[in-house]
């Protein structure tokens, strides 16, 4: 466990959200730059579940998509196994790491070609980095769908003949095809019912056993989080708030945005009891807050929270980025 | 008090395609009492989304509702011309959607859309609508009221929009308030606080609400009693905590385990195998057969109805009594 | 009390599945679909089989009779030869001149559509795919050519290709020209169509997905992409035929387009107006109905098409 399998440095990544340059020049309007994305850096184990947790606009999906190198990042590197992904996925060194990582998607009604076959769909990575042939890459679809509970006779159907549970399975079948170490799990079962979702959480466990994957998870959904991850960090507005062991996160947590979120679940077992809701709403991430982008929602802010941008610095076995934890506020209040 | 708000019975919603009629809402009977919150769950495409469409008289045709009745303070409404209908929807029945740019109109500012629908159910001045607007954005907790309301919907949060949308719901002081996951687009901390207004509203002004969502943390918070659907049935109906704490119907007590907790350590979920059957091929019986472990011969050729269960109604032949005896 | 659904569908061959398809369905109970096509596919075949169809063949001098001339309809001329529809100035059996003059013509119309749908989709799949400076290029191009009506860029093409073809040769590649001219006039449409289309299947996880593999963009346009925009092209085809046969019939009724020697409806129309105040109406009429019939029934089909592909009518 000397090098991490995926480490991230200084992550940022900003989009040009601005109006058309004709209109710019003649509304007299400047560039607007959206930073998605702003100095994320964790890293992950081989075998591991890390999990990113945040609600919308947090940047999660875009940390998954700079990783997978669908987007180029403004700064910062991902490595993969110690080598630098920065160059994009066009160099040869790249080419070979490529077949070790995939993606499974939140929507399996749009992650998966509706014109095509399902067994040519399983079989894309096999032809792409053609691992197989043939004869051979025929009975291995056959095998990659038995291995998460289809059939192999359902290779000759069309996506649409399946609900979205078996859609998803189908989805997790392409991504193991070409036998990858590492998959970046982009909410994978949010677009699912829960009965469903229960049944792919479980798969993807159970596969997470017999073939010693390492998953990056991504969710807005702490009930599943806590289930899934080894390692939570917590994106609030591109920035991580916390990072931290699935374990320590639920029973201690640091950050005052972690303490809110986790309030804010609804839990079956508190019936009749009130979950206490957050006051104000993410701000837009056009225009964030100085200093803790936390700190207008944040019941411990104070004058340095307003100013001083915190960093991440580790308290007992988490690392978390508020000044109030780093005074001692947070245990006073 | 002994008339319920809302009383459905035996309520069938059928569509015809050239592939025969599908059913998608199969013979559903319940009743909201008058402060009382109905939650109505079930996966997507169990029937529930529909049940409230049926019950608004707003189902897209060639569907119709083809057997049964609705009651609203014992009225029959189902058969109301379209018409006399549309103003039982606004005066008596206010409806909240997942979307709430569906329900706002984004050329009219609040102000406009909240007087509008004020006035064409109640009696008031121009000037009075706008003070009882004011009042109700008051009520669902938007700061600073009487300055936001001259704002268009799109100058407003997600969550903000959604409290808009529950205000202009509750214009007319309706009697019923429909609610189709009301707070699914939101984030969960916005959720809490939606929640929060519609409970504290609902409370004081004694509406009945009828709450459609598939997620059972939602339920657990606000509703008096569940009911959880099935392949367009009603699989058990209930209060909440004994239908969250101690389900009776197999297909609840799946539904029930596969929710991940945040309390539990638990290594896997319990899971439901297989999906829930297509409107196209409902197996006979018991539609939960193919899925569920206690299935006995009677599932297969009958179909349970709703039967008494301590203080619920669950429909599946294990809570027979006749069964229990034999 | 459930839906009587056929139980456990079993895989069905091609033939099977197009007539149990939605469309089909949509096909099948739509009257005005029914006889459109009905009456497109009559045109058609009678027009690919026109050498064996056609009573007479009129472009063979050697039948010609100049005593048949201006013989009516359903008449008997003085050479004692039977015209169903009469004959014109020269002789010639007008229905067999309707059967190889609308060959002609759908031929040319075809061909045209065929070329515009080519460009168009191709032009319009890079566009939607590569986005930015090519995007914008391509579709102010567009925007420049919707700008004219058709007939006026396909008139500029064709005098363009004459003066730069030598004399001698225009005659054997007239045709030709007249198929690049119309062609050119329309695949704007096909353009803008499939790039908003291509804009759209983009963005969708299917795409992403072999985008991480490493697929070649070619691969991803060709086989993920285009697969997916197939519908509205299909569409537009169908209602461009329609107006790549009128657009030849107004270039041929100018003197444009198809040489003498292979007339057209258009051309016959042409030929016919002339006799059409000297009380000859049949000359002008039977051709001038053929390509309505033909135009109006190919659109009706387009129409039906769109809305039969149209996810939000569909029920």
């Amino acid at each position: 466990m000397s090098t991490p399998l995926l480490e991230v440095k200084n992550l940022s990544v900003s989009f040009d959200v601005s109006r058309p340059w004709l209109n710019r020049k003649l509304e007299g309007q400047d560039k607007v730059l959206l930073k998605a994305v702003n100095d994320v850096s964790f890293s992950i184990n081989k075998g591991e579940t890390f999990a990113i947790v945040g609600e919308s606009g947090s940047g999660k999906s875009t940390i998954a998509r700079l990783i997978v190198g669908l987007l180029k990042p403004s700064s910062g590197d991902v490595f993969f196994e110690g080598k630098s992904l920065s160059a994009g996925l066009e160099g040869a060194e790249a080419r070979k790491l490529r077949r070790r990582f995939q993606m499974i998607f939140q929507d399996p009604f749009a992650s998966l070609n509706p014109r095509w076959h399902v067994a040519d769909i399983v079989a894309e990575p096999l032809r792409v980095f053609k691992t197989e042939t043939g004869k051979q890459r025929r009975e291995k679809v056959g095998e990659l769908l038995s291995l998460v509970g289809l059939s192999p006779e359902d290779g000759a159907k069309f996506p649409h003949q399946f609900s979205g549970g078996q859609r998803q399975r189908i989805a997790i079948a392409r991504a193991l095809a070409a036998n990858p170490d590492f998959i970046v799990c982009d909410e994978p079962t949010s677009a699912l019912d829960v009965s469903v979702q229960a049944q792919i959480l479980n798969l993807m466990k159970d596969l997470q056993d017999k073939l010693g994957l390492t998953y990056l998870f991504i969710s807005h959904d702490l009930s599943v989080v806590r289930h899934m991850a080894d390692r939570i960090g917590v994106l609030y507005l591109g920035r991580m708030a916390e990072i931290a062991d699935a374990k320590s996160l639920f029973v201690d947590r640091q950050h005052p945005y972690t303490r809110m979120l986790l309030d804010a679940v609804p839990d079956l077992g508190m019936t009749g009891k009130p979950r206490k809701p957050v006051e104000g709403e993410i701000p837009s991430p056009l225009d964030p807050p100085s200093g803790c982008v936390f700190n207008p929602r944040c019941p411990l802010a104070n004058a340095r929270c307003r100013t001083e941008r915190p960093e991440l610095r580790l308290y007992g076995p988490t690392w978390a980025a508020c000044h109030a934890v780093e005074e001692g506020r947070d245990k006073a209040a | 008090m002994s008339t319920p708000v809302l009383s459905v019975e035996g309520m069938t919603v059928q569509f015809p395609t050239r592939r025969g009629i599908l059913t998608a809402v199969d013979d559903v009977s319940f009743s909201i009492k008058a402060g009382e919150v109905l939650g109505v769950v079930g996966e997507s495409g169990a029937g529930k989304s529909m049940t409230g469409s049926a019950i608004i008289g707003l189902i897209e045709p060639p569907g119709r509702i083809s057997s049964g009745q609705v009651f609203l303070h014992g009225e029959r409404i189902d058969t109301l011309p379209a018409e006399k209908m549309r103003r039982v929807r606004g005066r008596k029945i206010g409806m909240i959607f997942q979307d709430p740019l569906t329900s706002l109109n984004p050329l009219y500012t609040v102000a406009e859309q909240l007087v509008e629908t004020i006035r064409t159910h109640l009696p008031l001045s121009a000037a009075d609508a706008r003070k009882r607007a004011i009042g109700l954005l008051d009520d669902v907790g938007i700061p600073d009221a009487s300055r936001r309301i001259d704002d268009y919907p799109h100058q407003f949060s997600g969550g903000m929009r959604q409290r808009v949308v529950i205000a202009l719901a509750l214009c007319a002081d309706p009697d019923l308030v429909i609610a189709d996951e009301p707070t699914t687009a939101l984030d969960v901390s916005v959720q809490a606080q939606i929640i929060d207004v519609m409970k504290k509203l609902c409370a004081e002004k004694g509406a009945a609400i009828m709450l459609i969502t598939h997620d059972m943390g939602v339920i657990a918070e606000i509703a008096d009693r569940v009911a959880v659907m099935y392949a367009g049935r009603l699989a058990e109906i209930g209060p909440v905590r004994k239908v969250i704490s101690d389900a009776a119907h197999p297909y609840t007590k799946g539904l029930m385990g596969s929710i991940p907790s945040l309390l539990s350590d638990a290594e896997r979920l319990t899971q439901i195998p297989g999906s829930m059957p297509r409107l196209t091929a409902i197996p006979q019986g018991c539609p939960f057969n193919p899925r569920c472990s206690y299935a006995f011969d009677r599932c297969y050729i009958e179909r349970p109805d709703p039967l008494p269960h301590d203080e619920r109604r669950v429909a599946c032949w294990l809570y027979d009594k006749e069964e229990a005896l034999s | 009390m459930s839906a009587s659904a056929p139980p456990g569908r079993r895989p069905m061959g091609l033939f099977s599945r197009i007539i149990d398809s939605d469309i089909f369905y949509s096909f099948r109970t739509s009257p005005v679909a029914v006889v459109a096509a009905s009456i497109a596919l009559i045109l058609i075949l009678a027009a690919v089989f026109a050498p064996w169809i056609a009573p007479y063949n009129p472009f063979d001098p050697r039948t010609l009779n100049l005593m048949d001339g201006y013989t009516a309809p359903m008449e008997t001329s003085f050479a004692g030869n039977y015209f169903l529809l009469g004959a014109d100035h020269q002789g010639r059996d007008v229905f067999s001149t309707i059967l190889y003059g609308s060959r002609v013509s759908l031929l040319v119309g075809l061909s045209a559509t065929l070329f515009a749908m080519t460009l168009g989709v191709s032009l319009g799949l890079i566009a939607g795919y590569r986005g930015g400076f090519t995007d914008a290029i391509i579709m102010r191009i567009c925007d420049i050519q919707l700008t004219f009506p058709a007939i006026l860029i396909a008139l500029l093409i064709f005098g363009v290709a004459r003066g730069l073809i030598p004399p001698s040769q225009q005659e054997s590649t007239a045709l030709y020209v007249l198929i690049l001219a119309i062609g050119l006039s329309n695949w704007a449409q096909f353009a803008r169509t499939v790039r908003g289309a291509t804009m759209v299947e983009r963005q969708k996880d299917y795409v992403a997905a072999a985008r991480i593999m490493g697929v070649h963009p070619l691969f991803i346009l060709v086989r993920h992409i285009l697969p997916n925009v197939t519908g509205p092209v299909l569409v537009i085809a169908t209602i461009g035929l329609a107006l790549a046969i009128i657009e030849e019939a107004t270039l041929s009724f100018l003197g444009v387009g198809v040489p003498p020697t292979q007339p057209s409806l258009g051309t016959l129309i042409r030929i016919g107006q002339q006799f059409l105040f000297s009380g000859e109406w049949w000359i002008l009429f039977f051709p001038a109905l053929t390509l309505v019939l033909l135009a109006l029934s190919v659109n009706l089909l387009g129409d039906w098409l769109r809305d039969a592909l149209n996810p939000r009518l569909r029920k």
